[in-house]
């Protein structure tokens, strides 16, 4: 599987870590409920389909990225640098 | 006599090159360009193994790598390689093969006998045979199996091959250089994109190199050599022998191995990234299911084809060749050609359509079938049954066999693809490809040396498309003469008997998948593991079509119905050395080594492995003879005068920017904002769960730059979450981080006469006045920039000095000799280990994910006046419970007796249930107390303090009386390291 660095170009996911759905970049604030951080704690969907999800390219620019990944056909659609938001 | 069964003129040999070979012990003569089968029927040697199951003797079945019979064993010792497909070894002077799967002797197998007990070793027959009773699985069943069953003999030792990886780009991969890949090849190569064409064959060319066809008007070896001279001409073209491509993968990376062309070269394994690739595998002949086809000189009708054309070599004397295929007939003609002497073309069809050409002196008996062969360890005769009824026996020692051509697309299922049945061509074709993929030539159903031709070329113009690249314009190549692919779908002959193998290699047979339908198994996929149908090493390349067929058959469902098992990868055999390549001894993974290390070696340090690093675990001085007197020594030395370690394998960060406080407030418990600059803070980090991450020390060197240190193991972790809490978290934030942990040697130097021996280092005032318990500042040392932080991870008076990495060695020697006048001595990890643990600082054995703050003893830190990672859950009501295990110190009462990590702390008297009250983690002695000591965690631990239990550890059969205590053992007021 190639992903597509904003900062490098193509590159094998063996550059990467996998950090899963990158909805964790939506931290909850210390006063939410319970039940909201119990969710981003420890709670992921496991979706069939296209999925945002958090990639690391440590073997590579040190940068976080929010990759969108097909998880049937395992098509990468997009990456980006996680520290810019949309 | 050499080489009896050696035609005088013809092949694609080199008749000069003379090699020497051994089967069996024997010596026997061959070619250059021969494969191992080929030398061996050359000789005349038609027996080479024994079958699976049955140990039934079997025979040479193919030419190429779908052989299920001809496995051999190569080379001796610890370069055994088992289960060598004889049909592809390329043959070397000296090579030395043997069979397997039989004993005393391939000719007299004593283990033949189990084709009388063949009825206990039907399908299932692992599920069914062996269930009774239990206990005799072990000792009796399992053993008598494995020595029965089974193919080669690993030899046990290291593998001592050659194994390297390789990465290689390309925008067209060409898989299979047989017609259609070559001329896919050519038009790719010259239009000018990057192309690598591989083929699993030691030669290029495929099917044409055993056939008659001539190619534009050239013979086709000649037409092949014309197109490799070519190819191998243009830069952009990488051709590829010996390359078995195995896998496709996600995002056009394709794995392929590379055999080694010349003795000593390592075997290669590849990771293809291409853009785009184009299939041209080829189809794989299949055989007929009918009683006694396993007999040694009953083979393909291509490898026969093979053998005479592209090797000189007559597969045997007299030939019967049973086809329901057209290309059969033009086996039979090679071999006609050949001069063998063909008794008959047995095929079930009554008619044939033109293109079929007859030898003048060939009988043809049409409408025909063979029923079954006879003979013991090879061919005799075969007995041919006529539609009308009539039967005749006719003597021959080779009996070619075709019974359909089925495209080669197993790599077109990698991704997830299933292939369909295609009604034309009476085989299972491609299905839907993945994007990048082609099939094209008789992978795609172009049967004939024309079509695969024309078929090559459209699918690199197709290629060529997709890239958006102009397509060159290469002519058609044009095969003469004209070709016919017609046959008649033919699967099994109905009279078939018991010995009507379906999987030569697994000894599956036709009554096998019956009896499994009977069975109720009736999905493919379970028929497939039920009966190991196409589960041997060849993967059912020359049975499973047929298997389906029979499947279909007995359950009465068309084939397009019954679907085939899922093809996965590898296509080839990979060897396991081949995937981890160079990454194996000391170069499975890289080796640290801290700026002392040399030093250290020269002293004689003991090391040990600490992650990636190799650490000095102590320094013992002549006339130590137990590695505790040289620790005991190392730690009264720092806790009485002073001694010095290399602390350079600490994680070090620079945390820079003018949000760098604010930063490393929402990293850490513990606040920061107010950390004065030359100021040092020992700091704890929770993971978003609440749970303890890693802990080390920060100090402010700057306004805007902070220097943290992490622990050792976790170095790369921390830098990893840092990253993460500013990318993902935390954007807005004015951070810069930078990995520092290779700049910078530091050493911990440490004792009550430490500061005398840094004032000789450096020239700023030292005093504890001027440089108080946790100061921090950039100073000179030895005339560089360093840095020097007064904190203690040993309880004494100690300072951490840093200085560039490339000093670090001479800081060493400094050290040496400015402390000389103070008795200074180095000091390793196990001191390290052991004063911390006096110490009762909390380290990886305590931080271990289980443990909060509060459990650790450090609750206070916690800032209740800011958000930080990992508080909001670390505030969960259950993690404040008293009943949590808690840090505390464990005395050894027992004499000379110590503790050990991993134990675990249970009440002197058992009042039954639970009891078990929380565990060791950290174990040592202590010279300052000159006691056995310990750190655990221990449920209820205030409450407990004083208490006695036992530190049970049954897996080491140990059992110690402890005192549970503070896990301060050593100056708790903290006033040595402040003096």
């Amino acid at each position: 599987m190639l992903i597509p660095c904003p900062y490098c170009g193509q590159r094998l996911a063996s550059e990467f870590a996998y950090m899963g759905d990158a909805r964790l970049t939506k931290r909850p604030d210390y006063s939410d409920t319970d039940d909201l951080w119990t969710d981003y704690v420890y709670l992921r969907d496991n979706a069939a389909g296209p999925h945002r999800e958090l990639w690391y390219h440590g073997f590579g620019c040190g940068a976080w990225l929010v990759v969108e990944r097909d998880t049937v056909s395992h098509d990468i659609i997009s990456a980006a640098p996680a520290s810019t938001r949309p | 006599m050499s080489e009896t069964c050696r035609l005088p003129t013809g092949g694609l040999i080199d008749r000069a090159q003379q090699l020497q070979f051994t089967f069996d012990g024997r010596s026997y003569v061959g070619r250059g360009g021969d494969t191992l089968a080929s030398a061996l029927l050359a000789n005349g040697v038609r027996l080479v193994g024994r079958s699976f199951k049955y140990h039934r003797p079997r025979g040479h079945y193919t030419a190429n790598s779908s052989e299920p019979n001809a496995l051999v064993e190569l080379n001796a010792g610890a370069a055994r390689e088992p289960n060598a497909k004889a049909t592809t070894v390329e043959l070397r002077d000296g090579l030395v093969a043997r069979s397997q799967n039989r004993w005393p002797s391939l000719r007299f197998d004593v283990m033949a006998a189990s084709s009388w007990a063949a009825p206990l070793l039907t399908a299932g027959f692992y599920y069914k045979t062996f269930m009774w009773p239990a206990s005799f699985w072990e000792r009796v069943y399992e053993p008598l199996i494995r020595r029965a069953a089974g193919l080669g003999r690993l030899s046990g030792g290291a593998d001592e091959d050659a194994y390297e990886r390789r990465h290689a780009h390309c925008d067209i991969l060409v898989i299979g250089a047989g017609p259609a890949g070559l001329a896919a090849a050519l038009d790719a190569g010259r239009a000018g994109v990057r192309v690598i064409l591989a083929d699993e064959d030691f030669r290029f060319g495929g099917q044409l190199l055993s056939g008659a066809a001539a190619v534009d008007g050239q013979l086709a070896p000649d037409w092949i050599a014309g197109v490799e001279a070519e190819l191998r001409n243009l830069p952009n073209v990488t051709l590829a022998a010996r390359t078995a491509v195995f896998g496709m993968y996600d995002g056009g990376v394709f794995g392929a191995l590379q055999n080694p062309s010349a003795e000593g070269d390592p075997t290669v394994y590849w990771k293809i990234l291409a853009k785009r690739a184009i299939l041209t595998a080829g189809a794989l002949e299949r055989g007929v299911v009918f009683n006694g086809n396993d007999r040694p000189g009953v083979m393909l009708a291509s490898a026969a084809r093979a053998y005479v054309r592209r090797f000189a070599v007559r597969p045997g004397e007299r030939a019967v060749v049973f086809t329901a295929t057209d290309d059969g007939w033009r086996s039979a003609a090679a071999l006609a050609d050949a001069g063998v002497d063909v008794a008959a073309v047995v095929d079930p069809r009554e008619q044939i359509a033109g293109g079929v050409q007859l030898d003048g002196d060939t009988r043809a008996v049409l409408g025909a079938v063979i029923e079954t062969t006879h003979g013991r360890t090879c061919l005799r005769g075969v007995s041919v049954a006529r539609r009308d009824g009539g039967r005749e026996r006719i003597e021959c020692d080779v009996l070619a066999v075709s019974g359909g051509w089925s495209p080669n697309l197993a790599l077109t299922c990698h991704l997830g693809g299933a292939p369909t049945w295609n009604e034309t061509l009476h085989a299972f074709a491609p299905g839907a490809l993945p994007p990048i993929l082609i099939a094209a030539g008789a992978a795609a159903g172009a049967m004939t040396t024309h079509a695969a031709l024309t078929d090559g070329l459209r699918a690199a113009r197709q290629a060529l498309d997709g890239l958006g690249r102009p397509a060159a314009a290469t002519d058609p190549p044009v095969a003469t003469p004209a070709e016919t692919a017609g046959h008649m779908p033919f699967w099994r002959v109905a009279s078939a008997g018991s010995r009507a193998f379906v999987d030569l290699q697994h000894d599956v047979t036709a009554s096998d998948i019956d009896q499994a339908v009977r069975e109720g198994f009736h999905a493919v996929e379970h028929v497939k593991r039920y009966t190991t149908l196409g589960m041997a090493t060849e993967q059912g390349r020359t049975s499973a079509v047929n298997g389906l067929a029979v499947l279909a058959e007995a359950r009465g469902r068309p084939m397009a119905e019954i679907g085939v098992p899922r093809h996965r990868p590898p296509y080839a055999p990979v060897p396991i050395g081949a995937l981890a390549a160079e990454n194996r001894a000391d170069a499975f993974r890289p080796r640290r080594l801290p700026p002392s290390h040399h030093w250290a070696e020269a002293q004689g340090a003991v090391f040990m492995e600490a992650g990636l690093w190799m650490r000095a675990q102590y320094f013992p001085r002549p006339g130590e003879t137990h590695w505790r007197q040289s620790v005991d020594r190392e730690v009264e030395t720092v806790r009485t005068g002073v001694g010095f370690c290399d602390v350079s394998t600490l994680g070090k960060i620079d945390v820079c920017g003018s949000d760098a406080g604010a930063f490393l407030e929402r990293l850490y418990i513990n606040g920061w904002r107010k950390l004065a600059v030359g100021k040092a803070r020992y700091g704890l980090m929770l993971r978003e769960d609440g749970f303890a991450f890693d802990d080390g020390t920060t100090s402010r060197l700057r306004p805007d730059h902070y220097f943290m240190t992490t622990t050792t193991a976790n170095a790369g972790a921390v830098f990893q979450h840092m990253k993460y809490a500013h990318q993902c978290l935390w954007p807005e934030l004015d951070v810069q981080l930078a990995s520092a942990t290779d700049q910078w040697a530091q050493f911990a130097l440490a004792g009550p006469r430490s500061r005398e021996v840094l004032a000789r280092l450096v020239s700023a005032d030292v005093s504890s006045d001027a440089f108080p318990f946790m100061a921090a500042a950039e100073m000179s040392v030895l005339g560089v920039p360093g840095r020097v932080f007064r904190i203690s991870f040993s309880g004494e008076l100690a300072y951490e000095v840093a200085v560039p990495a490339r000093f670090g060695e001479a800081l060493v020697r400094a050290l040496m000799e400015a402390g000389r006048d103070f008795g200074i001595c180095p000091y390793g990890t196990e001191a390290l280990g052991v004063m911390r643990i006096e110490k009762g600082h909390a380290a990886g054995p305590e931080i271990d994910g289980h443990a909060t703050a509060q459990d650790l003893g450090l609750g206070r830190m916690m800032s209740t006046k800011k958000d930080y990672i990992g508080r909001r859950m670390a505030e969960r009501a259950l993690l404040q419970s008293e009943r949590r295990p808690r840090l505390i110190g464990l005395t050894s009462l027992t004499p000379d007796a110590g503790l050990q990590a991993g134990a675990h702390l249970t009440a002197l008297t058992t009042e039954g249930g639970n009891d078990d009250l929380g565990y060791v983690t950290s174990a040592a002695y202590s010279p300052t107390l000159g006691r056995h000591i310990g750190l655990g965690f221990l449920a209820n631990a205030q409450a407990r303090l004083g208490a006695r239990l036992r530190a049970a550890d049954p897996v080491r059969g140990r059992e110690t009386l402890v005192e549970v205590c503070s896990a301060v053992f050593v100056d708790p007021d903290g006033e040595r390291a402040r003096a």
